[in-house]
């Protein structure tokens, strides 16, 4: 599952957009968002996910219950 | 109760006039007020700082509390992230009616903001200084950052670079600050102790990791501290921004400043907390005061000594644009500069500041001679006066129109700016709101004099009073020539016993609505 953005609680301060190992994160309509497809919850990268250790809103960078968990290729 | 504080010893505050408005007496927020500089010596600029330093700051607004009365400077909202949570800070990116540090109202890219710069540099000459101060940490925002530095260093050369920075990533960006001609830095260090800094910080962002509590504080510290070193082994002026939180860190910044100091600080200036419960901040919503006007003096005072306090910050926005006290921000938004026709024209704002300096070369003078005729008077009386003015060091501001008063200790050595007091127009469309009147005189409360351009009989009866003169045969004249010849005439009254000296109690610090940065 990747991690996705709640939107309505993003205040767009672009912490989350550099510190992503995968350029998943980019802005759209006055809030970021994480492309699904290239998040891999910083597995192999870093101990925490990064858009969840710097954004300032708690619970604002959530998994996406609704997509299979990311799979580190074998 | 006394309104002036033996320097040198922190005095523990006793309770005075000034009580933190209730949520409900608010209408909106904007920044507390009060804070001020001790001018170099006396009033007259330079005094005992060593010329090249001088030759830095003299017409640094932030720098110097002689050259804030003539020249601005100006924020460029490019830095939204932050790589730390502080308890004081709430970030609010599309927010006009706010004054405080986080706030701003669009965000801006590097090529924006150098248009920006450009045409506030056209359109006010005594713009002198660009500041990256956030909202939110510009070294979170490294590329960012460094890319407007770049662009304004090439479009504007004659403008001085300047940064203000948490100091977490400082030790990372060091050269890269060193390489960008960024000569100020400002760091805001509100402790050395980790087991008080968590109470200020939530938490950090570092080598990729969150860490909270005192893990948190002990990194942020450290590397605070290691910035402030390294930037003084490279050269580069470094002031230290402290935030007085009472009950918290109030009398540890004592510590604070002494640190600092032995690293080469060369400013310290310590702010009041801002904690309006409408900002949204976690001290603003548990309560958490700031300190009065008198409680942030007393602790100024405590810490003056071979480093200068810097007393005359208006937590401004990181949009801010103006001279300190003003703000013009709203008539810069990318939209309007988009529209505008920029030519930078250097020799038109080089001949435009040489005016500036022979104003205030003549300031300085007048003051001098003022004070030189003051020589041989000897007394202990130390009082405060309040000033309205609207720049280059006159009493040009009237009462009625004054969004706030600038505050001067006078003593037989001279006038010391020793800060502002922050207070809502009285004069609203014509007609004084009288409940204003109380909160205005609450805010200088603790002042002898006010020094106006002009003032209405009604406003002019109350103040009498309430012991505070209102003082208008000074219009248009400089402010410390004035007030030094004002406190002569006193001293006189006094010594032929026509008035009785009594000292004066202590004022509030405003939190109030309304934008007024700087």
């Amino acid at each position: 599952m990747p991690f996705k953005i709640v939107a309505s609680q993003c205040t767009s301060c672009s912490a989350c957009e550099p510190l992503c190992p995968n350029d998943a994160i980019s802005e759209k309509g006055g809030s970021f968002v994480i492309e699904a497809a290239k998040c891999t919850e910083c597995v192999g990268h870093f101990d925490e996910p990064q858009c969840v250790a710097a954004c300032p809103v708690d619970n604002t960078c959530v998994v996406d219950t609704s997509l299979p968990r990311y799979q580190a290729p074998a | 109760m006394n309104a002036v504080v033996g320097r040198g010893k922190y005095v523990e505050a006793a309770v005075d006039g000034g009580k933190m408005k209730s949520a409900a007496e608010h209408k909106g927020c904007r920044a507390s007020a009060n804070t001020g500089q001790a001018s170099c010596g006396s009033q007259a600029g330079q005094g005992d700082l060593p010329i090249e330093i001088w030759e830095k700051v003299k017409n640094h607004p932030c720098y110097s509390e002689e050259a804030h009365h003539h020249y601005a400077r100006m924020h460029v909202a490019v830095a939204p992230a932050c790589n730390i949570q502080c308890n004081y800070c709430n970030r609010k990116y599309n927010c006009t009616n706010e004054s405080r540090p986080g706030v701003v109202s669009e965000k801006l890219t590097p090529e924006q903001a150098v248009r920006k710069v450009l045409a506030v540099a056209t359109a006010i000459p005594q713009m002198t200084v660009l500041g990256i101060a956030g909202p939110g940490d510009p070294l979170a925002n490294p590329a960012k950052t460094f890319k407007t530095f770049e662009l304004v260093a090439k479009a504007a050369p004659d403008i001085k670079l300047c940064l203000s920075t948490n100091g977490l990533a400082l030790p990372d960006h060091i050269d890269t600050v060193a390489r960008s001609k960024v000569d100020h830095v400002t760091i805001t260090i509100n402790t050395i102790d980790p087991e008080i800094g968590a109470k200020i910080y939530p938490w950090i962002f570092f080598n990729h990791k969150r860490y909270t509590g005192i893990d948190a504080t002990r990194i942020l510290t450290d590397r605070q501290l290691q910035g402030l070193e390294m930037l003084s082994e490279r050269g580069i002026l470094c002031k230290v921004n402290s935030v007085m939180i009472p009950n918290i860190n109030d009398r540890h910044l004592v510590e604070v400043n002494k640190a600092v100091k032995s690293r080469g600080a060369f400013l310290h200036n310590i702010m009041p907390l801002i904690s309006a419960p409408e900002h949204g901040t976690v001290f603003g919503l548990n309560g958490q005061r700031g300190p009065t006007a008198w409680e942030l003096k007393a602790l100024q005072d405590a810490c003056e000594g071979e480093i200068k306090m810097m007393r005359h910050c208006r937590q401004c926005r990181a949009d801010a644009v103006g001279l300190l006290g003003e703000d013009r921000s709203a008539e810069f938004t990318t939209d309007q500069v988009m529209k505008m026709d920029v030519q930078y024209d250097l020799d038109m704002r080089k001949e435009y500041q040489s005016r500036v300096d022979r104003e205030r070369a003549a300031k300085v003078a007048a003051g001098q001679k003022e004070l030189a005729e003051c020589a041989g008077e000897m007394s202990a009386i130390t009082l405060l006066v309040a000033v309205a003015t609207k720049g280059s060091g006159l009493i040009n501001e009237h009462f009625g129109h004054a969004k706030e008063f600038q505050v001067y200790e006078l003593s037989t050595s001279g006038a010391k700016f020793v800060g502002y007091r922050r207070v809502d127009v009285y004069c609203q469309g014509g007609y004084g709101e009288e409940n204003r009147l109380s909160a205005i005189m609450g805010g200088i409360h603790d002042c002898h004099a006010v020094f106006v351009s002009k003032i209405g009989g009604c406003p002019k009866s109350k103040l009498i009073e309430a012991g505070i003169e209102p003082v208008d045969q000074y219009a248009h004249e400089f402010i410390e020539k004035s007030a030094i010849a004002w406190f002569k005439s006193y001293l006189d009254k006094v010594k032929r016993g026509e008035i009785q000296h009594v000292q004066r109690g202590g004022a509030a610090i405003r939190q109030g609505s309304g934008i007024s940065a700087a």
